[in-house]
């Protein structure tokens, strides 16, 4: 899967939209070190062009721009791309961060972030990107657990696991949007329907088996991840 | 310098009427002696000047009585048309008050203010509406005559034997900010009169034969120009009270005017009103309410209701005093208003047989030695007399029973006549009467006793089964047996009316106490209102609602209420507004369904009380109005109380607050500065020296952590200041500690380094109710602590586990453990385990701890374990966590 730099026609395309400078330095030096060709933009209009003219293959936006909030400019590019979106964000309020996930935006870092972590995200997300072009689901995988979505069973270890329905409508609720943050909204709507938006508690619980019957320790779980007060997120 | 200033309450109170002067509308009365002299032309040619002067000048009602001259001014106007309103099958006109507030003009015209709206207006009066006007700041142009003003309308009565029913409180004339006198001399008005000018035709000749007397005129004529000339009086004395010419002010006169069930109380308030007026003297009017007057005729009842309205609309305070000895009542009271001045009215004749007891004025003025008593002398021309039914009404089953008593006892008396003297029977009649008295009342009693007697001649005087009496002595003995049936009788029925008075005041005093008891328990506001709302309705037997106003003062209504259907929110608001009753039984929007009544506190008002009774009387007896008052000026006072108690707790939250701001600023200078040396010194290190690799790459991880470290102080310091900020705002739900703490432990991967975290939490740990950010913010702390204060290679212990109604959380290191000295402080704001510690972080990890723990009405605590090693425990409470819908 690595890219190969020389490469030059196939070069994977980020386009970073960040109106701090020092920040815009260190993510080029790391991105272009891992191989990919990187584009800047300092403001939001600059930002939309380059969306529309580079055509990347992965956003990463900061949502404090001075011509404008950064989800005006992702519910922009949604209408027209289904390009995967990273917001940063010095605002660790979860309301933010949750809106910013409304708006169309595929995951989140938090300032101050480390260079590791923001590799890791690029690449998680390309990776399923490339993962899901002309391949059907048939099959949702993770750890040691096989989900066969024609067959509707689930195994781990190779054993078959009892799930209920609404907690296998769960699992393949995040499979569908695998690593992605889903937020509670969006996940109640999807699992229960439009009148549960205001029933945040039923998905701890059902999140709470499911982590029961899928993690190896349901405490410090490695696949099924809690975005806290924003949401879950499959690994 | 001293004697030159005035009182400063006098000034105050003038500096506030300036103020609401300068909002309110001015008021310019056309005053005349009587109809036909020329107000209303008068007026609108004023209105026509005011409109040449480009002023927005509407007509709001104007009669022409068929004047040509009056129609001829006013096709000059421009006006509003009039409301139409049905009223007993004909359509009457009225003046448009809604109309006319939207549209607002500068100045309004209003003729003939005394006018009475028909029923279904907003207000009963005109001169109400145009209060209402006034108070919107429109100014408003209006005619009045001297007969339709109160405190004369009884003198102009008496002058020309008509009297008109619609007047208008002397307060409202005062509070003109202009009176124009329209004087036209009686020989000039009859002159017009005779033209035709003033009345159409055909009444002309009957109207002048009645009223229009020449005498009749002068004497009006006299009594408009002394009232103005009084008011004019009146402004000069304000005026010299402005400039402070006058050296030493009178003290305050306040005079009381005592009111009974009589026919004259109405002139008695009228000559108070009078009296108060000449003296500047604050007064009030009170009834006394003794036993005996509490077996009043509903009519009476009514006309000491009408008595004390007409004082409250003349000016007056009113109350309703309650008391056994009328005298010693209205004395206590007096003395307590410090009242100098005592208005009685002169005592009518009292029938023969009371001769022998002392009449009221007599008696008061020997009690009263420190007070002056006027007596107000018998009007001439009284009132219609009335009848007057004194006593209470008694069913006649009443009757019938007595005399089925007195027959029982006479053929029950009948065989043991053989056994017994007469004597005994007419002991045994004795009982029945007093029997017959205790269940009936007096009238039953006094019927029971002449049945008695007339029995006991019929049946049992010989000659028996005649009337006619063999031995003259029986006639003495007839007249002892009804005079000790009679008196007997009257003991009785009074027995048991004071055990019933006395049964239902006993009754209220429970019903308040027990009242005042709940409401002094209440901490909120709405534990108020739901106490007062138990209470009320089952005293009054009522639909109640109290409503209360939001931040902009605007009166709320709970959607919740039964009762919000019967609320008009626009009389609450009114009320709430003028701190007036209203609604059905007062004098405005009686039309309305309840009564509304303002919860005056001693500060400001705080809400409405709103009672729709079943039957009017429940709010119309002043023993009822009595208890309503005290009810709601308890509620009033504890919602006080309660508004107190919110905003003492918010003082003492932003006390709290200030002073942790103040401590934050000197410690987070301290220890920001800190790292930052640190940063810039390792920068500069590796930008200017250029070291080797290995010390490049050590510099850079050095700089790494210390960055960490700092932003982790950051977020704690952030997190602080949003809770101190907001008060403490928690977004509080249902959440997983499962979820919680993988969170946290996730966050701290990167910190933990050399050390060991074993994570127990039981599978079905039951949800916690609390906010998840704030939490996680507590464990990775704790986690964090327990990382910096031991070496690497320690575990950490992190558990959860719920106990009956609490959940805990427990931190558990193996490292050297809490130092003993520091133990007590380990929570304060700033502290830190050891002191001049090279150890990062300003200590405020564990403060904020314990500030989120405790916003959640849970405990942090801090230990050290038996094997060595620092344990913290966090305990939650457990809610009850809300049902999931099994069907899904």
């Amino acid at each position: 899967m690595k890219l190969c730099v020389g490469e030059a026609m196939n070069l994977t395309r980020i386009l970073l939209i960040e109106d701090e400078q020092h920040i815009r330095r260190f993510v080029r030096m790391a991105l272009e070190a891992e191989g990919f060709s990187l584009f800047e933009a300092a403001t939001l209009k600059q930002g939309l062009i380059e969306t529309a003219t580079r055509q990347p293959d992965f956003v990463i936006v900061d949502l404090g721009l001075p011509d404008g909030d950064g989800k005006a400019l992702i519910r922009q590019v949604r209408s027209w791309s289904e390009v995967p979106i990273l917001v940063l964000s010095a605002r660790d309020r979860e309301e933010e961060k949750v809106a910013a996930l409304n708006a169309g935006a595929d995951d989140y870092l938090s300032k101050p972030f480390g260079v590791p972590e923001l590799l890791a995200r690029v690449r998680a997300h390309l990776r399923r990107r490339q993962a899901s072009h002309g391949q059907t689901e048939a099959q949702l995988c993770f750890g040691d657990v096989v989900v066969d979505i024609a067959a509707h069973t689930v195994t781990r270890a190779d054993i078959p696991v009892h799930l209920t329905p609404i907690e296998y409508r769960l699992l393949l609720t995040l499979g569908k949007l695998r690593g992605r943050v889903v937020t509670h909204d969006k996940l109640l709507f999807e699992v229960w329907g439009s009148h549960y938006q205001d029933r945040a508690h039923y998905l701890r619980i059902y999140m709470g088996h499911l982590r029961q019957k899928l993690e190896r320790s349901p405490a410090q779980p490695e696949f099924l991840l809690t975005e806290l007060g924003v949401g879950y997120r499959l690994l | 310098m001293l004697n030159k200033r005035s009182d400063p309450d006098r000034l105050l109170a003038e500096i506030k009427e300036e103020a609401s002067a300068a909002k309110r509308g001015k008021l310019k009365i056309f005053f005349g002696a009587c109809a036909g002299v020329g107000k209303t032309c008068a007026m609108l040619r004023a209105a026509q000047q005011a409109l040449s002067e480009g002023l927005d000048v509407l007509v709001g009602v104007v009669e022409t009585h068929g004047r040509s001259e009056t129609a001829e001014l006013l096709a000059t106007l421009p006006q509003l048309p009039l409301l139409s309103v049905t009223y007993r099958a004909h359509q009457v006109s009225e003046f448009d008050l809604d109309a006319a507030l939207q549209r607002a003009p500068q100045l309004i015209l209003i003729d003939e203010l005394a006018h009475s709206n028909v029923s279904g207006c907003r207000h009963a009066k005109r001169w109400q509406d145009v209060e209402l006007l006034l108070a919107r700041g429109i100014d408003v142009y209006g005619t009045l005559n001297v007969q339709h003003l109160d405190s004369l309308n009884e003198v102009v009565g008496r002058i020309t034997g008509v009297r008109v029913w619609e007047t208008v409180p002397d307060r409202f004339f005062e509070q003109a900010s202009e009176i124009n006198l329209v004087d036209l001399p009686p020989d000039d008005l009859l002159q017009r009169l005779k033209e035709g000018k003033v009345y159409l035709p055909e009444q002309a000749a009957q109207a002048a034969q009645n009223f229009f007397r020449k005498g009749n005129l002068i004497a009006l004529r006299e009594l408009a120009l002394r009232r103005t000339a009084d008011r004019v009086d009146g402004q000069m004395r304000a005026y010299r009270a402005e400039r402070a010419i006058k050296h030493v002010w009178p003290a305050h006169e306040r005079l009381i005017v005592c009111i009974g069930p009589g026919l004259f109380g109405a002139q008695w308030v009228r000559s108070a009103a009078r009296l108060a007026s000449e003296l500047k003297a604050d007064w009030l009017c009170v009834y006394v309410e003794t036993p005996a007057l509490q077996r009043l005729a509903k009519t009476e009842r009514q006309r000491i209701l009408d008595y004390l309205r007409l004082a409250e609309s003349l000016g007056a305070e009113t109350a309703t005093l309650g008391g056994h000895d009328a005298i010693a009542t209205l004395l206590a009271y007096a003395r307590s208003r410090n009242a100098n001045k005592l208005l009685v009215g002169r005592p009518q004749a009292l029938p023969w047989y009371l001769a022998w007891r002392p009449r009221f004025v007599d008696a008061l003025t020997r009690q009263a030695s420190d007070i002056d008593i006027y007596v107000i002398g018998l009007a001439v021309h009284a009132e219609p007399q009335r009848p007057a039914a004194r006593l209470p009404r008694i069913p006649w089953q009443h009757y019938a029973w007595a005399t089925l008593a007195c027959a029982c006892t006479a053929l029950l008396a009948t065989p043991l006549l053989h056994v017994f003297d007469l004597s005994n029977v007419v002991m045994l009649f004795l009982l029945t009467v007093m029997g017959v008295a205790i269940r009936g009342g007096r009238g039953p009693g006094a019927w029971a006793a002449a049945c008695s007697v007339s029995l006991f001649d019929f049946f049992f005087v010989p000659p028996r089964f005649s009337f006619s009496v063999a031995d003259a002595q029986y006639l003495f003995t007839f007249a002892l047996m009804l005079a000790v049936a009679l008196i007997i009788g009257q003991l009785a029925a009074q027995l048991r009316f004071g055990a019933t008075i006395a049964h239902l005041r006993a009754h209220r005093a429970q019903e308040l106490a027990a009242l005042s008891k709940e409401l002094s328990a209440a901490l909120s506001a709405e534990q108020v209102v739901d106490t007062a709302h138990r209470h009320l309705s089952g005293v009054f037997r009522s639909q109640v609602a109290i409503l209360l106003p939001d931040q902009h003062e605007k009166i709320q209504i709970a959607a919740s209420s039964a009762e919000s259907s019967k609320v008009d929110t626009a009389v609450a608001q009114w009320v709430y507004d003028q701190q007036q009753v209203a609604g059905l039984g007062t004098q405005t929007l009686s039309a309305a369904a309840a009564h509304y009544l303002p919860l005056k506190a001693p500060m400001r008002t705080r809400g409405v009380l709103v009672l729709a009774p079943p039957a009017m009387q429940l709010i119309e007896e002043p023993e009822e109005k009595r208890l309503l008052d005290t009810f709601a000026a308890q509620i009033a006072l504890a919602l006080e109380r309660v508004h107190y108690v919110a905003v003492a707790q918010d003082v003492l939250v932003s006390m709290e607050g200030e002073r942790l701001r103040n401590a934050l600023l000197a410690a987070v200078s301290h220890d920001l500065r800190t790292p930052l040396t640190v940063l810039i010194g390792l920068s500069s290190t590796l930008l200017e020296r250029d070291p080797p690799l290995a010390i490049r790459q050590e510099l850079a991880r050095s700089i790494q952590q210390e960055a960490q470290q700092m932003s982790e102080l950051l977020s704690n310091l952030l997190d602080m200041a949003r809770l101190q900020v907001g008060g403490i705002h928690l977004k509080k739900d249902w959440q997983s500690l499962e979820e919680i703490i993988g969170s946290a432990c996730a966050q701290m991967t990167q910190v933990l380094g050399g050390h060991l975290l074993r994570v127990t939490v039981p599978a079905d740990l039951p949800l916690c109710e609390c906010d998840p950010i704030l939490l996680q913010r507590v464990l990775v702390n704790l986690l964090d602590n327990a990382v910096k204060f031991t070496p690497p290679g320690s575990h950490i212990k992190l558990s959860a586990r719920s106990q009956q109604t609490s959940m805990l959380i427990v931190v558990e290191d193996d490292g050297p453990g809490l130092p003993l000295e520091s133990m007590p402080k380990l929570f304060e704001k700033f502290t830190r385990g050891e002191s001049e510690s090279n150890k990062p972080g300003v200590g405020l990890g564990l403060a904020l701890c314990k500030a989120i723990v405790e916003a959640h009405a849970g405990t942090i605590s801090a230990e050290n374990c038996a094997s060595g090693g620092a344990r913290f425990s966090v305990s939650l409470p457990l809610g009850l966590a809300p049902e999931l819908d099994t069907r899904l």
